[in-house]
C-alpha cells in the first residue's frame, strides 16, 4: 500500500473515529492455508471501498504478512458497521520450503517464501492473543474440517472470548459440504459462501453486521 | 500415568517421552513449550498426560514456526485426544466428565509422524524412520 493511501486512510480513520466516537471493530480473518482467506478479505474490500487487499493464489502460503483494510463501512438496513478487516496467512504447525518446489518456485525464493510464511504465522498468532476483536474463522468446504489445526485455532479464539463466525467457503464446488463444517463447530455459527464467485455475500454481509456490529 | 522414556542406543529406534501431568503442573509456559520442542527437535515423539492450554498452544505455534529452517526442523505434527470435535469432548470427556480439561496430546516432528487415522476413540499415527 503507498504511502498516499496509507496517509489517507489514517485520516479517514481518524475523523470518522472523531464523529463515531469509536474505534472500528478488527476483524481478523483467519483459517488454514488456501482456504480463500484473502479472496474473502479482497471481496469485502472491493464491494465497500473499491480497492483489494492483496494477492490470491493456489499456492499456499501465498499471504505472509497480515494485511490491513482500514474502515470498511458495511450498511445493513439502513445502519452501517465500520470494521478494519485483517487478512492473515493461513496458520499452520509445519512448513516446509520443499513444498514450495512443486509449485515451480526456484529453491532461493522457496527457501525465502517458507521464512516469511513461518513469521507470518507467527505473527498471526500473535494477534489473535492480543490485537483483533473478532475473527471470521474460513474453511475450504471441500476439505475436512475435523483437523488438529482448526481445533487449536477454534479453541483458542474461543478463549479469547472473541466473538466468530464460521464461513464455510468455495461451495461453487461439487464436493463441498456445509454440513460436515457445521457439525464440526455446532457451537458457532456457520455460514456458507463462495469468495471467489460471490455466492451467498448477502447473508455474509448481514452476519457480519449482526456479529461484530 | 508413571513418566516412561525408552532411550534408544541403537540410533534408529524411536524414543518416546511420556510427560506426566504431575510433571507439568508447576511449570510455566515456556518451560513447557522448551520441554516440548526439545524432544521435538530431538526427534522424539512427545506425549503429555495433560495436554496444553489454549493459551499455551498459541504460544507453540509461535515459537514452534520462529524455529523452522530450512536445513532441516520443518515444525510439528500435533493430535490431542479427545479432541474437541462434535464440543461434548468425546467418548473419554464424557466418561470423565465433559468439563474436565484433561487431554493426551501426541507431538512429534512434522517431517517424521504422520497421522493416519483419528476419531473419537482413536488415534493412530505412523513414525517413520530416518
Ligand atoms: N472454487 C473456489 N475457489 C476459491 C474460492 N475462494 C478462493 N478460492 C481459490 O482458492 C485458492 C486460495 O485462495 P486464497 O484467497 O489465496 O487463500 P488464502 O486462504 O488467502 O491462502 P493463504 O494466504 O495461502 O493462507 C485460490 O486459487 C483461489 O482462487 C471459492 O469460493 N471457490
Ligand atoms: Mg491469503
Amino acid at each position: 500500500m503507498g504511502l498516499l493511501t496509507d496517509l489517507r486512510s489514517s485520516i479517514s480513520r481518524a475523523t470518522s473515529s472523531l464523529f463515531a466516537g469509536t474505534e472500528p471493530k478488527r476483524i481478523g480473518i483467519y483459517g488454514p492455508p488456501n482456504a480463500g482467506k484473502t479472496t474473502l478479505a479482497n471481496r469485502i474490500a472491493r464491494d465497500w471501498t473499491g480497492d483489494a487487499v492483496g494477492p490470491e493464489s493456489h499456492v499456499p502460503h501465498e499471504t505472509r504478512r497480515a494485511r490491513r483494510k482500514e474502515n470498511v463501512e458495511i450498511k445493513r438496513n439502513g445502519k452501517s458497521v465500520t470494521i478494519d478487516v485483517v487478512d492473515t496467512p493461513g496458520v499452520t504447525t509445519k512448513v516446509d520450503y520443499k513444498e514450495f518446489l512443486e509449485h515451480d518456485i526456484e529453491e532461493d525464493d522457496a527457501v525465502r517464501r517458507s521464512r516469511e510464511a513461518t513469521e507470518g504465522v507467527a505473527e498471526a498468532m500473535h494477534w489473535l492473543r492480543e490485537d483483533v476483536d473478532g475473527v471470521i474463522y474460513v474453511l475450504d468446504s471441500t476439505e475436512d474440517p475435523f483437523t488438529q489445526v482448526n481445533t487449536m485455532l477454534v479453541g483458542i479464539i474461543e478463549s479469547q472470548d472473541l466473538p466468530v463466525l464460521i464461513f464455510a467457503n468455495k461451495i461453487d464446488l461439487e464436493e463441498a459440504s456445509v454440513q460436515r463444517v457445521s457439525n464440526a463447530f455446532p457451537q458457532h455459527e456457520t455460514v456458507p459462501l463462495s469468495a471467489l464467485e460471490g455466492d451467498n455475500m448477502d447473508e455474509v454481509y448481514d452476519k457480519i453486521a449482526e456479529h461484530f456490529g | 500415568m508413571p513418566e516412561v522414556t525408552t532411550d534408544d542406543d541403537a540410533g534408529d529406534g524411536i524414543q518416546i517421552d511420556m510427560i506426566s501431568a504431575e510433571r507439568m503442573e508447576g511449570m510455566r509456559t515456556m518451560e513447557k513449550i522448551r520441554l516440548i520442542l526439545d524432544g521435538v527437535h530431538d526427534d522424539n515423539i512427545v506425549i503429555l498426560e495433560d495436554g496444553l492450554d489454549p493459551d499455551e498452544e498459541s504460544k507453540l505455534i509461535e515459537r514452534t514456526m520462529s524455529e523452522i529452517n530450512p536445513d532441516g526442523f520443518t515444525g510439528i505434527e500435533i493430535e490431542t485426544y479427545p479432541g474437541s470435535d462434535g464440543g461434548d469432548g468425546g467418548f473419554l470427556g464424557r466418561l470423565m466428565g465433559s468439563d474436565d480439561p484433561s487431554k493426551l496430546t501426541v507431538i512429534g516432528p512434522a517431517n517424521r509422524i504422520e497421522t493416519l487415522h483419528k476419531d473419537e476413540t482413536l488415534i493412530s499415527t505412523l513414525v517413520t524412520r530416518r
